[in-house]
């Protein structure tokens, strides 16, 4: 893998490119993350862009939803390549952690599943009277 | 209740099926119909692993599926029946003896298919096997997502692909 590239982002329409590009404001290393739209695309032509990153070199795959169809295919290709780490659910606090670890890919998708998971919360502001 | 949606889409189980349809329609069970899938723990286990605990999934072959057709349509429950090509659906109408409605979901770009909306492309025998199961009375629609129009078969098929 010469291009610096450590992880492929893929999801539905423009999901991918937008969280790298938030990737790249706050940390100025979007460029570690390949994207991927299966917008328009068949399971098989999905599986086989996939299998490019893969094959490049890539060794983890963030994807949106665990039963999207990204996330089919990268379990196809995990199948083939059982060292690639997968993690859905992905979310911009994840793809920093995984950007700014200082450890390997595989422990730095293991702890960018954890803090994608910590950052999601829901919040309400208490004492104060709704209008519904 | 009757299966609600009869769906043809190549991607079969996916995030537009789930989480698009699944949702508004309150989705009980997924049937998917697809000979190989049925003959593999492997993939049913890959198609299996992303739908909520609360949507089962059965995986059928044509021929199971037909036998168990009627128990599907008995189940409280809201149902999708899903196949990955024209093909597998019509040889399910044939075997049933006909269907009321079926959605084109998503069928992409290959060799040999040409496009007709963003996200179906169809190869002249498909179109011709289209034909055949609208002329048997089967209503065909177009709709990727519940929020998007449908769009008839005619439709579809005097689309070049560059409006809808």
């Amino acid at each position: 893998m010469s291009s610096g590239v450590r992880a492929v982002v893929a999801g539905h329409g423009g999901f991918a490119a937008g969280l790298v590009s938030a990737v790249d404001q706050i940390t100025g290393r979007g460029a570690e993350l390949a994207t991927m739209s299966n917008r328009d695309l068949g399971g098989a032509a999905i599986e086989e862009r996939l299998r490019e990153h893969v094959e490049s070199g890539v060794r983890v795959i963030f994807t949106d939803l665990p039963a999207g169809s990204v996330t089919i295919a990268a379990r196809r290709i995990m199948r083939d390549h059982p060292e690639l780490s997968l993690v859905t659910g992905a979310n911009v606090a994840a793809l920093l952690e995984f950007v700014m670890a200082d450890a390997g890919d595989d422990a730095a998708a293991g702890r960018a599943a954890e803090k994608g998971r910590q950052a999601l919360a829901s919040h309400r502001v208490t004492g104060v009277a709704r209008a519904d | 209740m009757p299966i609600e949606l009869y769906r043809i889409d190549d991607r079969l189980i996916h995030g537009q099926v789930v989480v698009g349809w699944g949702q508004p329609l309150d989705v009980g069970f997924i049937v998917l119909v697809d000979d190989e899938v049925a003959a593999s723990d492997w993939e049913q286990e890959l198609y299996r692993m992303g739908v909520p605990p609360h949507m089962d999934v059965h995986f059928d072959t044509v021929e199971s599926a037909a036998a168990r057709l009627r128990d599907y349509d008995a189940d409280v429950r809201t149902g999708v029946l899903l196949t990955g090509d024209i093909d597998t659906m019509q040889r399910l109408a044939d075997a049933v003896g006909g269907l009321r409605r079926v959605n084109l979901g998503g069928l992409h770009h290959r060799a040999g298919r040409r496009q007709r909306l963003r996200y179906v492309f169809l190869a002249p025998e498909e179109e011709a096997s289209l034909r055949a199961l609208a002329a048997r009375g089967t209503e065909i629609t177009a709709q990727d997502v519940p929020a998007a129009a449908p769009v008839s078969l005619d439709d579809v098929l005097q689309s070049k692909g560059d409006v809808l």
